[in-house]
């Protein structure tokens, strides 16, 4: 297939899915009877004023029409009711958050920069922590190391991401008062202060996450070294550094970026458990809050936005795939 | 991955014995089975194991805590009355909590597994059998299931069912419905690989009907594969169930859940440390003992042990 071929039928099945599961999430947050018109007006509302709110909000189109507007609001903006009391929400709007008087567009920007932060250090320590102690596990198969990097990383697979927070900032914060434990600073005010309230956030996600990496690759690389072409490179004369370096690694690293790509899509649409174990205020902890708040339109926004990121992620690992492995 | 190659050879006996000597032999897995075994059974006999110590999860015992809502005593509260010490602040036992939180965790744990099993299983084998128009329909609706921004969606839908609702029926429908995916996937590649083995073309050549061949061609050489990785997703699904508990949507309360515990353990940590491990550790021992019987189970399944 060529390149240019390839890339439209992806953009063209992004699209689609995207558009599919914003509207799944549309319909199953809007037949569910929690009603946002009520909660806006109020418990002493008539139902006269009911029907205002209704129609400022614009609820009381059909759901393919409030759909529509949803989809139109993204590159077009919105406008909820007219005259004087009108609230602009400009393009690209995900929804206007009645509760907060902000855009949803507005509060995803101001959570985002924390999940970013949160998800590029941690992945950047578990992709290498991961690959690494796999690597060495494959190659010292059996030997003492070997089995204590495996039981690390069953540990790292069971134990709950909350869990493994909370024991660090018992140790770290509490006992030792090495670390803080928590609260976000931003990048542009103090880079230094950035990177050390998020040392905690970053290991605590990089320990659970290393762990299946380290098992994949541990898997994979044992295989690579049975295959025929490790052998034939041996039997060249290849040197030992060349033929794991280049050829093993490179059969390794294919089913770790599937998994690498899908696990940093997730996370960016927001580290939910880190964020809060942590008190920092992401993308996550914006969704938590709208959900005991039943404040729909950022729950919808979020869901939207958490897909977008996990279907590119989808398409970065098929575009690396075709770099690395070109009979696919 | 190397499960399927495993996977599409014929079933015979010799095969299956020689797993089971293999997995009677792994201690790790032994272990774990044996752990798994009794947090079942603690959490069938919750009621009578709480009696032993005369408690239930439900009663305040605001004599065990301090004017400051903490546990009297060292270790939380630990006495020959309270096991494992009181929940700071109500004072309640937390041996009973944990030993009814089993219930919560394995039921919904099992539960969305299981439902996450059979659907995976039939859309698997419908997509792999049939192939065509129906196969490619399939494929591409797992890819959409699989592009769900999951643990998102799942919280945001807790938020809108109604509190009516039995709890734990939701969350294992929650869980499970986001669980086929990945099985689905697995199984249809192996039907494909079935479909073309002589056994089972020899079996369509004598006329035989689909469900004939499914039930003695097909499903029995994909019985180990599945049971491979429905073992795998247990502990997964386990630890979804605290992970939305720990974030206020799993079962209400007072029903006992580990995650709302460790949750609760949060706002207490720094005085109260040893609140944290009764339900921590209840949970970290459980997942820790399911993956090591899902690992050995692959193993012995899969003798050239490797897979993931």
């Amino acid at each position: 297939m060529k390149l240019a071929r390839f890339l439209t039928l992806r953009f063209v099945g992004m699209i689609a899915v995207l558009l599919v599961v914003s509207f799944a999430t549309f319909v199953v947050f809007y037949i569910l009877p929690a009603d946002p018109a009520r909660m806006e007006c109020g418990h002493l509302c008539t139902a006269g004023q009911l029907r205002q709110v209704r129609a400022f909000m614009g609820l009381d189109k059909s759901v393919w029409r409030q759909y529509l507007d949803f989809i139109v609001g993204i590159f077009d903006g919105r406008t909820f009711g007219s005259g004087k009391g009108a609230v602009v929400c400009a393009a690209p709007c995900l929804g206007y958050s009645f509760q907060q008087s902000r855009s949803v567009t507005t509060l995803i920007a101001q959570t985002f920069p924390v999940t970013l932060s949160i998800a590029v250090g941690a992945a950047i320590l578990w992709l290498i922590s991961g690959v690494v102690a796999g690597m060495v596990s494959a190659l010292k198969r059996g030997r003492p190391i070997d089995r204590a990097l495996m039981t690390t990383s069953i540990v790292g697979i069971s134990a709950p991401s909350y869990l493994v927070g909370l024991l660090g900032i018992l140790v770290f914060g509490f006992k030792l008062k090495l670390l803080p434990t928590g609260e976000y600073v931003p990048l542009l005010q103090s880079p230094l202060q950035w990177a050390y309230h998020l040392i905690l956030p970053w290991c605590t996600l990089a320990f659970i996450s290393a762990a299946i990496y380290a098992r994949l690759t541990r898997s994979q690389m044992l295989e690579a070294l049975g295959e025929d072409y490790i052998r034939s490179a041996r039997a060249r004369g290849l040197r030992e550094r060349r033929v794991i370096g280049r050829h093993a690694l490179h059969n390794v690293m294919i089913p770790v970026i599937t998994v690498f790509g899908l696990d940093v899509g997730t996370l960016l649409g927001g580290a939910v458990i880190t964020e809060k174990v942590f008190s920092m205020y992401g993308l996550g902890a914006l969704l938590i809050n709208a959900v005991q708040t039943t404040d729909l339109s950022v729950i919808s926004g979020v869901t939207l936005i958490a897909a977008i990121f996990v279907v590119l992620a989808n398409f970065v690992v098929d575009l690396t795939y075709r770099l690395l492995d070109p009979r696919v | 991955m190397t499960a399927i190659a495993a996977g599409t050879e014929p079933v015979t006996a010799n095969a299956s014995r020689g797993s089971r000597a293999r997995l009677l032999r792994d201690r790790w897995a032994m272990c774990g089975a044996l752990i798994t075994c009794l947090f079942i059974a603690m959490a069938v006999f919750a009621p009578q194991l709480s009696a032993l110590s005369h408690n239930n999860p439900y009663t305040y015992h605001l004599g065990a805590l301090s004017g400051s809502g903490l546990p009297h005593g060292s270790l939380g509260g630990v006495s020959s009355a309270h096991w494992l010490g009181v929940e700071p602040s109500t004072g309640r036992d937390l041996f009973a909590i944990v030993v009814y939180g089993a219930r919560t965790s394995l039921l919904v744990g099992f539960g969305a597994t299981a439902l996450a099993t059979v659907v995976g299983t039939a859309l698997g084998i419908l997509a792999g059998y049939r192939g065509g128009l129906l196969d490619a329909l399939l494929s591409r609706f797992t890819d959409l299931v699989i592009a769900f921004p999951q643990l998102i969606f799942m919280i945001a839908l807790g938020a809108v069912v109604p509190t009516s609702f039995p709890r734990q029926i939701f969350m294992i429908a929650v869980i499970g419905v986001f669980g086929w995916p990945s099985l689905a996937r697995v199984v249809r590649g192996q039907t494909l690989a079935l479909r073309n083995r002589a056994f089972v073309v020899a079996a369509e050549a004598t006329g035989a009907s689909p469900a004939h061949i499914l039930r003695t061609a097909i499903l029995p050489n994909l019985t180990s594969t599945i049971t491979v990785l429905a073992t795998m997703a247990v502990p997964g699904a386990i630890g979804t169930e605290a992970a939305l508990s720990f974030l206020g949507i799993g079962v209400p309360p007072p029903t006992p859940s580990w995650g709302r515990e460790i949750s609760q353990a949060i706002s207490w940590v720094s005085v109260d440390p040893w609140y944290l491990a009764p339900p921590a550790l209840a949970l970290f021992i459980v997942t820790l003992a399911l993956n090591a019987f899902g690992d050995g189970l692959r193993d012995a399944l899969d003798p050239r042990g490797s897979g993931r």
